[in-house]
């Protein structure tokens, strides 16, 4: 029996998504990301005496639509609380979080690793307010501290600790991210930090009590989150099986040396003396509120894997692929708008073949891709009124990619790539096509079966491509007398 | 003219204003002059700027008539207002160098009615005392006996008024604040129901029981004030959405039939004999207005000071986290590593009670502790709310003694922290109930010193208590009293 299978992973994350809201969830200020250091921070950013926070509503509208979109229970009365220490960026001496009543309660998410889904169950998530940036560098040897980012409008997603693999972890972290960007709440761009996460890290022998937990903090990319993982079980499961005892601490990934290391054990943890903000008044949310924000929310990936499949015959690995993203799902449907659903596989497969393996080449994001639905639309139209053959229409495909044209017909035009349907002219061809490889004809005659498809090889090299293949395959076997 | 005018009534100076027997500059330049003269001795005044006010009695006067009933009037603010351009203290070194960027809704509301902002009053630090010995730049002294404490958190704004020093000042009241100063100067301080003033720009003790109130001569001036400073703010999410109303619109109500509740508790032992008599004779006088007085219970009003002194303290040690070194206020000169700075800086920037409060409030807060202490208390504030609201069906205000005792002497009580904290005995369970209290002079006592009669009222019972208030006030002449040596 291998190592690992004597060892039980589990995995639960903690995540913080950057709520796209114009303003700070206390103030007025803005949340644009890069400007001049302290420009976009305001009184009660800075935490001047006598200024007071004012909620913003916008990110409760962010929460209830999270809420809805992991069928969570969203609480009709949720408290905003105090989580007091001292930091340089924390300007007001504690964070406005959300601790024992939380916006949502509850629900979670499908992922799928392989072929194999599964079901990841949340246990809440909470509003709460973000931090400055303390800057290190350039200050000879002070720390420069940067107010814009605090008071950013942060959910913090908080699952049960139910993965079991840092595949799992991993699958799950890009369903929450391709989520929280679906319903427009998040932009998840993980360089700026807009959506992070937090890994909680425990091993246990299979069936045993769970173990001691470690949390990795700050994963801000999924190939991180997938190596920090690894190596901190990897760990675990040595210090435990050279006796010692896991000790619960706070640790952080380093990409350069690929391991995690202690920063701080829970002997110097913090006691967060939380109590509910004096200053706020309970979060009230009426079924009203929710039903209004219902009606302006995009139909989710569920419902939409659930059409694909009996709306276009799609099956479910596909459904699936194409409702992995916002971006590619609404790109489907534009195409698929254009081309009928009579055409659905066959957009299915462009998207999931070319379009996806292209885009991975370029590391491109879908809204990034240089072929437009509609230029794709194009292409299937020709395809489908024999035009073009498949081989052709990546030809065409390609062209439209570099930026060779505007649309499918004017590649065509331009390229001479209309496939030839004149029978006469065809069958001229296959006449020359037979007399120069009398050879090939004699095999065939033989018995060969080979021979033929030589024949039809030279046939299309002849038309240059441009031949219905089912056409000259038809005339070379009436030829043969075949 | 000037003895006229430093005794007048808001409403006499505004028609002094108004048919210009007198300017702004004129008035304001009295007062500025009085301070110079009286405020060495008394230490009322913390901040003066005779140039900035009288820039703004200058505009004052040069605005189009007709004008609004406080208009061209001066008032001070006690340092608590964040007031734009001043420096404000909060009677702390922590903020000894702190100039606010901007105004305090309070600040603003006040120079939108044409005041003229006379300068900043001194206070027990962070308003945490009760005899304004607390404060950095040193104790108020009681104008009716220099040996004597005014009473705090807002003892400048008190010492101020009762020396005629200023006409009226803004104050705040967490525990008593208002009312228990204005009761020790001869004073009328009204603490509003909490959410009718806006707490933007007032620097927070305790979030969920400061408030905002003015302090004057009168219930009348009290009135106008609170009209000028009551509304709701968005900027303050405490603050409520109500239809504006006129606080003095009451004012002249016979009083026939008023039912007066009297809380046993209020009147139990821990009274000193003098004010004791002072208040019976007080009521008295009320029976004669046609009030009748029915005796009710708080049963709970004995919890109010431990309840008080875990919430107060818990929400001080998280509000008070802000004055860190980092970004503005005091930093210590010298540091190691950053707890360092932090901890020097706070060692050295706040002064010991701050210390205590902050001390007990990250105790009754920290794990472990919190359910014994900060659930438990908030609780008993619970039960203190539903033990007035029950009252309350049987009496339209309630009244009692604002202060156990008689203005004490400096030192008497600063040794021992318990005994100052029950001198707000009967101020702190109307905090807790975020109800309305004020107290106005209602005698003197031992020492030829004020005694203040404290009116609660229901919620959102202002413009009522005002008017009982004022119809004693037309009766009596406690209110129009000034220490001899202030003349």
């Amino acid at each position: 029996m291998n190592r690992e299978a004597q060892w039980e992973v589990v995995i639960g994350l903690e995540t913080h998504a950057q709520l796209k809201t114009q303003s700070k969830i206390f103030s007025g200020a803005s949340t644009a990301f890069g400007a001049e250091p302290n420009r976009q921070a305001c009184a009660v950013d800075i935490a001047l005496p006598g200024v007071l926070p004012v909620f913003n509503r916008e990110a409760a509208v962010c929460a209830i639509k999270f809420g809805l979109s992991v069928g969570a229970t969203i609480a009709p009365r949720s408290i905003f609380a105090r989580k007091n220490y001292f930091y340089p960026d924390l300007p007001k001496g504690y964070q406005i979080s959300q601790f024992e009543l939380p916006v949502v309660s509850g629900g979670g998410l499908q992922i799928r690793v392989g072929e194999t889904e599964k079901f990841v169950n949340l246990t809440r998530a909470h509003l709460e307010e973000d931090a400055g940036k303390s800057l290190h560098e350039d200050f000879q040897g002070k720390t420069g501290i940067d107010l814009n980012r605090a008071g950013t409008p942060l959910l913090e997603i908080v699952s049960e600790p139910e993965m079991r693999s840092s595949a799992e972890a991993v699958a799950y972290a890009k369903a929450l991210h391709a989520l929280v960007q679906w319903i427009g709440i998040c932009d998840g761009n993980m360089q700026e930090g807009s959506f992070r996460c937090d890994a909680n890290v425990s091993v246990r022998r299979p069936g045993a009590e769970l173990g001691t937990r470690r949390e990795i903090k700050n994963l801000n990319s999924f190939r991180f989150m997938q190596q920090a993982i690894d190596f901190e079980v990897q760990w675990q499961i040595n210090e435990i099986e050279e006796g010692r005892k896991i000790q619960q601490a706070t640790v952080l990934f380093d990409p350069d040396s690929g391991e995690t290391r202690a920063m701080r054990s829970k002997e110097d943890a913090h006691d967060y003396r939380y109590f509910p903000d004096p200053d706020l008044l309970p979060l009230e949310i009426t079924p009203a509120w929710i039903d209004q924000v219902k009606a302006d929310l995009p139909e989710l990936p569920q419902a939409m894997q659930q059409r694909f499949q009996s709306d276009y015959g799609l099956s479910a690995y596909d459904a699936a692929a194409l409702t992995a993203q916002r971006g590619l799902a609404d790109f489907f449907q534009r195409a698929v708008a254009l081309t009928g659903a009579a055409q659905a596989k066959l957009v299915a497969n462009w998207l999931q073949g070319e379009i996806s393996a292209r885009l991975n080449r370029e590391e491109r994001d879908i809204a990034d891709a240089p072929v437009t639905p509609e230029q794709l639309a194009g292409v299937i139209a020709r395809i489908v009124d024999h035009t073009i053959s498949n081989n052709i229409a990546k030809k065409v495909f390609e062209a439209l990619w570099a930026g060779e044209g505007s649309s499918a017909d004017a590649i065509i035009e331009a390229q001479g790539l209309k496939q030839i349907t004149d029978t006469s002219a065809i069958e001229a061809l296959v006449d020359e096509v037979l007399a120069a490889n009398q050879k090939s004809v004699e095999e065939f005659r033989a018995g060969k079966e080979k021979a033929f498809n030589a024949l039809v090889g030279q046939a299309m090299k002849a038309t240059k491509g441009k031949a219905n293949p089912q056409q000259v395959t038809d005339l070379l076997k009436k030829k043969l007398g075949g | 003219m000037s003895d006229s005018m430093i005794n007048a009534s808001l409403r006499q100076l505004s028609a002094a204003l108004a048919e210009k027997k007198i300017s702004s500059v004129e008035l304001t330049t009295l007062f500025l002059d009085r301070i110079a003269q009286l405020n060495p001795s008394l230490n009322a005044f913390i901040a003066t700027d005779r140039e900035k006010s009288l820039a703004q009695a200058r505009a004052a006067d040069a605005a189009p008539q007709p004008c609004g009933a406080l208009h061209g009037i001066p008032l001070a603010h006690k340092d608590i207002f964040c007031t734009e351009g001043w420096r404000t203290s909060c009677g702390s070194k922590m903020l000894e160098n702190f100039i606010a960027p901007y105004d305090a809704t309070v600040v603003e509301k006040f120079k939108a009615a044409g005041m003229v902002t006379l300068g900043k009053l001194n206070m027990d630090e962070f308003a945490m005392g009760s005899s304004n010995e607390t404060s950095y730049f040193g104790a108020v002294k009681n104008p009716w006996d220099v040996s004597r404490v005014p009473g705090g958190s807002s003892g400048g704004s008190a010492a101020a008024i009762s020396a005629r020093l200023a006409p009226a000042a803004t104050g705040t009241d967490t525990g008593g604040s208002i009312r228990q100063p204005a009761a020790l100067c001869g004073l009328t301080g009204l603490k509003p129901t909490y959410g009718v003033v806006s707490r933007y720009g007032m620097i927070a003790f305790a979030s969920s029981l400061d408030q905002a109130g003015p302090m004057a001569k009168s219930a009348e001036d009290c009135a106008l004030l609170l009209n000028a400073m009551a509304g709701f703010d968005p900027r303050d999410s405490t603050s409520l959405e109500r239809p504006a109303e006129d606080y003095a619109r009451d004012l002249n109500q016979p009083l026939a039939g008023l039912r007066i509740g009297l809380p046993g508790e209020f009147f139990g032992a821990g009274m000193d004999d003098d004010v004791r008599a002072t208040v019976e004779v007080a009521l008295d006088e009320y029976r004669k207005l046609g009030a009748v007085t029915v005796d009710i219970s708080l049963p709970n009003s004995g919890l109010s000071v431990p309840a008080y002194y875990v919430i107060a303290p818990a929400e001080a040690s998280s509000n008070l986290s802000r004055f860190d070194g980092v970004r503005y206020g005091y930093r210590a000169p010298e540091y190691g590593d950053l707890n360092d700075m932090y901890a020097k800086t706070r060692a050295q920037g706040f002064g010991a009670e701050v210390k205590r409060r902050i001390l007990i409030g990250t105790y009754v807060l920290s794990h472990g502790y919190y359910d014994a202490y900060y659930l438990k208390a908030q609780k008993i504030r619970r039960l203190i709310a539903v033990d007035f609201s029950d009252a309350f069906k049987k009496c339209d205000v309630i009244m009692g003694p604002a202060s156990p005792s008689v203005a004490f002497a400096f030192g008497a009580k600063s040794a021992d922290p318990v005994q100052m904290y029950l001198s707000d005995i009967y101020t702190i369970s109307t905090n807790l109930a975020g109800l309305p209290g004020m107290s106005i002079p209602c005698g003197f006592g031992n020492n030829n010193m004020p005694v203040g009669l404290q009116i609660i009222g229901n919620w959102f019972d202002e413009a009522r208590m005002l008017n009982v208030a004022h119809q004693y006030q037309q009766m009596t002449d406690w209110h129009t009293q000034m220490p001899e040596g202030m003349r």
